[in-house]
């Protein structure tokens, strides 16, 4: 066990598109910048497996330049708490050689996006993945060659995910998007004022020609003893089932806001409240990216950057980015609209499906009471090791719950962690 | 390139590409049940992303390691709760 402590001007914590493109920011305008992030490598989820040899371009602009930005790169650093100690502010991380104790000035909270996901009877079946989940698997060696896969629920991703699952070797079955094409074709039209954008769309299309794809279906039945074989699908007149190795089924993304809360960042709309500094309430904090709201790695990028300058005190050439940041909340607010979730998936639950998966809390069980708090004392929902953060987003749909208090640590944690005090 | 190199899933050998993570080794083995739930049903990966904790592990004798995250290593002994 080898505790270690560090002290920066700039923390930022994450390193998906807004956290690089954060720190790029702060490191550039001559300040000493650590970027923290919990896994083996850069570039978030979204570009997961770019970093040996970026192909996606925005990946191939900014990997590099964040190596060349003379920044400290924490990785397999796991935030779990603060370790504040009168005016010096710190963050207490885990990290696999021993715990750490990270002293920042200004911190940039760059914590991004997870999959939502809802239960319906099967959904604890291995095999039965989120799709952003799954191939981010695969990008790390999941095997899918040859196998049958089902993509579905919701959100831009499905149509991203399919392709390159299948660039990957995987027989997509078909790709069931919950919202009516009606919807989407409307989002194609908005996509005309971003033509980036819509070349991403053609080019994925392009790539799926072939593959069924349909809108207005949703899964209401995964089907297996030890693992996925099939899931039945619906368009809310028809059922029918389609065999596979592989369900790959999210609804879209929700923000991670478990550290903003426990640093007292105030909230609005279910995000992040920032201001055009992207600065949160709490002092000397700053959130960027999809925790202020889902809008991919365009936007990310912006708000990374306007929180790095302006946490370095570059007013000006924060400034200078305000406008492209208003253009990508367009986009934003554009998905929000399209991929709105459609009312029957509140209801694909049975009795006895689990509802909360790590304590195994059947959706019965937790329907009969009338507030999350209620749920969460008298039936361990919520309070195993995700804390929350699976079921949580579950309820906040199905029932209207927030699941509020955040408590450290934020993630499990081994006890010689919890237990350490490193000095700076 | 860099060469494939070995790691063990509850005993059987499987050979993984530099890059691999524990999770995709397991898979590679051909394991589809990575712990067990409370009741005993069986749970494998679900969020690929270090959120859900489904994918749990024990890694070189270290329970609750989570495979979804985690780089295999030559030698590397991974067991699930099969």
């Amino acid at each position: 066990m080898r505790e270690s402590a560090f002290q920066f001007d700039i923390v930022i914590v994450g390193a998906g598109p807004a956290g690089l493109a954060a720190a790029c920011a702060a490191a550039e305008s001559g300040q000493r910048v650590a970027v923290i992030d919990n896994t083996p490598w850069l570039g978030g989820q979204i570009w997961r497996g770019e970093q040996a040899n970026p192909v996606l371009p925005l990946a191939r602009e900014w990997l590099p330049r964040f190596l060349r930005a003379r920044v400290t790169w924490l990785d397999r650093t796991t935030v779990i708490g603060t370790g504040n100690e009168g005016n010096v502010r710190a963050l207490l991380a885990e990290h696999p050689d021993g715990p750490r104790k990270i002293v920042w000035n200004k911190l940039i909270l760059a914590t991004g996006a997870r999959e939502l996901f809802l239960p319906f009877p099967g959904w604890t079946l291995p095999g039965v993945l989120g799709p952003g989940g799954l191939l981010s698997l695969v990008k790390n060696g999941w095997p899918v060659a040859g196998k049958k896969v089902v993509v579905a629920g919701t959100g831009p991703l499905l149509l991203a995910v399919a392709d390159g699952l299948k660039q990957h070797g995987a027989n997509i079955v078909c790709v069931a998007e919950q919202a009516a094409r009606g919807r989407v074709l409307s989002l194609g039209v908005q996509l005309l004022r971003f033509p980036a954008k819509l070349a991403q769309l053609a080019g994925l299309k392009a790539r799926l020609a072939g593959v069924s794809q349909r809108y207005g279906v949703w899964p209401v039945r995964a089907v297996g003893r030890e693992a996925v074989e099939a899931v039945e699908l619906t368009d809310g007149r028809k059922r029918w089932t389609e065999a596979c190795d592989l369900l790959a089924c999210g609804f879209h993304l929700v923000p991670n806001l478990e550290l903003p809360g426990l640093l007292g960042c105030a909230l609005a709309h279910g995000f992040v409240r920032v201001n055009e500094w992207q600065a949160t309430g709490a002092e000397g904090i700053y959130c960027a990216g999809e925790a202020t709201g889902i809008g991919g790695a365009e936007g990310a990028l912006l708000e990374g950057r306007i929180a790095g300058y302006a946490a370095a005190g570059q007013l000006a050439r924060a400034r200078a980015l305000f406008a492209p940041r208003a253009a990508s909340h367009r986009f934003r607010a554009a998905l929000a609209g399209t991929f709105r979730l459609r009312p029957e998936l509140k209801s694909l639950a049975a009795e006895d499906t689990t509802f909360c998966r790590c304590e195994d809390v059947a959706f019965g069980r937790v329907k009969a009471f009338a507030h999350g708090r209620a749920a969460k004392l008298l039936t361990r929902c919520g309070m195993g090791a995700c804390q929350g953060r699976t079921c949580g987003a579950a309820a906040k749909i199905i029932f209207g719950w927030e699941f509020e208090s955040v408590r450290p640590p934020v993630l499990p944690a081994r006890i010689n962690s919890l237990l350490a005090q490193p000095k700076a | 390139m860099r060469k494939a190199f070995q790691v063990r899933v509850n005993g059987k050998p499987v050979a993984v590409p530099p890059g691999t993570v524990a999770a995709a080794a397991v898979a590679l083995a051909g394991e589809t049940r990575f712990r067990r739930s409370p009741q005993g049903t069986p749970r494998g990966p679900l969020c690929g992303m270090g959120v859900c904790m489904e994918c749990r592990v024990t890694i070189n004798g270290r329970p609750h390691c989570l495979s979804c995250q985690t780089l295999c290593e030559a030698g590397m002994e991974i067991h699930t709760d099969a």
